[in-house]
């Protein structure tokens, strides 16, 4: 389902990925000696003592020139791979939603109009995508997925691997290891979005039946379209709220999961999530939510305000505030028994022929590097 | 629940205006004049055609050295093997050193303490 891309529109998204390259890895360094040297040492003397928060440390790291010049362009960077995708993606969208339309197996894709947009989506666009997930700009329309996928790497640079299935990779081998000899018969993906992540776990358990749900039809309609070019068969995508899933009934999922979603919702739609999750999941059951890592005690400011720059700066506005929630907390309030709480460490596992995996990638970007925690339970039999 | 709605009659999409549409939310500015930002913006826009223009060439170079001929068909379908795509992403990285030199050097700067200016410097040789 991929876009073409002309030769110069190819270009342009290489030149965006070696952009990203030389913030990540020439410019970001100065960064931090910067905080090391000069912003650190002048809020000490200041203020008389060390920034007590990641705010402060930003704030403080917002005078510095050199902070302010990495941000500037990397914001801009941003806005220029979202022109430099829907450059690619638009001019050819008849084409797309055709070819969308027609390799979609029947009853492979559950559109409903009655889904509303939440709020969590549209106060700002997601990082910093024009019409975000969701905007119908024709009928049918399929342009805010093909523009994710066409330019996908551009940020990630390759990380996620050459499909960004390694966060699926990753969980599939997880699971593996925590439940050797585990079948799951239903699956139920949150968040799916065009469903990357979501198609390793259906090829990894080609016996179960897996649904994938979203609120926004054009990044399923795509990602129908897509599982079925590349030969999965066994997933559905349905249009609807994960905060609100009643359309199926209790206990009808032997694994409910999501995979970098719910730092994209906010705290209400979190709770609800986890109540849902709980509703959903059989006796016997497995659920695991994949995050970011949370901003732990041992994690330096000047990290932490680091890793809110996406937050901040990239529209990816509930993405702080996660880390200040407590997800045990709410598992447990969802029902789940604290003694059946999952917590460990997962990484992407890429499939990209020549580029670096995550584990043997050096760069540190703060938060764009595929290394994540996994938030769940297993449900008693 | 439907397979998907019905298609209406529609406008054609004003692509250019599309494309460089701005997001919702609103625009963080890093310095203080938010004119030094947009000529920043509008720099590095012009960084990247440059290179996009730079690398068409290095096709058509390549097209050229190996076949003697070149149409718009080639570059459209050309891919660099192995090797020669490693030399191109050198050259980007080359490349994007050179536009952020300032960068560089002010960031390297961190390191050096506070350094005499050549007058500073000439005032000083002048008494020793």
């Amino acid at each position: 389902m991929l876009p073409e891309t002309t030769h110069d529109q190819a270009e342009r998204y290489n030149f965006l990925s070696h952009l990203n390259r030389h913030l990540a890895a020439r410019v970001l360094p100065g960064v931090e000696r910067a905080y090391r040297n000069e912003v650190a040492p002048r809020f000490q003397a200041r203020r008389g003592r060390e920034p007590a928060d990641r705010h402060e440390a930003r704030r403080a790291l917002e005078g510095h020139s050199l902070y302010r010049t990495w941000s500037a362009l990397r914001r801009n960077t941003m806005e220029m791979r979202q022109q430099a995708g829907l450059s690619v993606v638009l001019p050819q969208l008849p084409a797309l939603v055709e070819r969308a339309r027609r390799t979609v197996p029947a009853g492979k894709l559950q559109l409903n109009d009655a889904v509303r947009t939440p709020r969590y989506l549209t106060a700002v666009d997601h990082h910093c995508m024009p019409g975000s997930y969701y905007a119908e700009r024709v009928a049918r329309d399929v342009s805010g997925a093909a523009n994710y996928d066409s330019g996908l790497f551009v940020t990630t640079g390759g990380l996620l691997g050459r499909f960004a299935d390694g966060g699926g990779h990753g969980m599939v081998a997880f699971v593996r290891k925590l439940r050797p000899g585990f079948a799951p018969r239903r699956i139920l993906d949150l968040g799916c979005g065009l469903g990357h992540n979501v198609l390793p776990v259906a090829a990894a358990f080609p016996d179960a039946r897996v649904t994938a749900v979203d609120v926004a039809a054009p990044m399923l309609r795509y990602g129908a379209a897509r599982a079925a070019s590349l030969g999965v068969g066994n997933v559905e995508f349905v249009q609807a709220d994960a905060t609100d899933l009643g359309q199926f009934e209790d206990a009808s999922f032997d694994w409910v999961q999501s995979i970098m979603f719910l730092h994209e919702t906010s705290l209400a739609a979190l709770r609800r999530i986890m109540g849902e999750s709980r509703r959903l999941v059989a006796p016997g059951g497995l659920v695991t939510h994949v995050e970011q890592p949370r901003y732990g005690v041992a994690m330096p400011f000047f990290e932490q305000a680091m890793r809110d720059w996406d937050a901040l700066y990239n529209n990816e506005p509930f993405w702080t505030k996660l880390h200040e929630i407590d997800l045990d907390g709410l598992l447990v309030a969802a029902g789940f028994d604290r003694e059946c709480l999952i917590h460990a460490g997962v990484y992407a596992i890429a499939d990209n022929g020549g580029f670096p995996d995550a584990e043997s990638e050096d760069v540190e970007d703060y938060g764009r590097k595929p290394a994540w925690r996994i938030s769940g339970a297993q449900v008693p039999a | 629940m439907s397979e998907d709605r019905t298609s209406e009659a529609q406008e054609p999409l004003d692509v250019l205006r599309l494309t460089g549409a701005k997001a919702r939310g609103k625009r963080p500015y890093f310095f203080d004049d938010p004119d030094v930002e947009r000529v920043l913006a509008i720099t590095m826009a012009v960084a990247g055609e440059l290179a996009v223009l730079r690398q068409r060439l290095d096709t058509i170079e390549e097209l050229l050295e190996t076949r003697g001929a070149v149409t718009r068909a080639d570059i459209e379908a050309f891919e660099p093997d192995p090797a020669h795509a490693e030399r191109r992403g050198r050259w980007y990285q080359e490349y994007l050193a050179r536009i952020l030199r300032i960068v560089q050097q002010e960031s390297e700067a961190l390191d050096r303490g506070d350094e005499p200016t050549s007058e500073e410097a000439g005032a000083r040789l002048g008494k020793e």
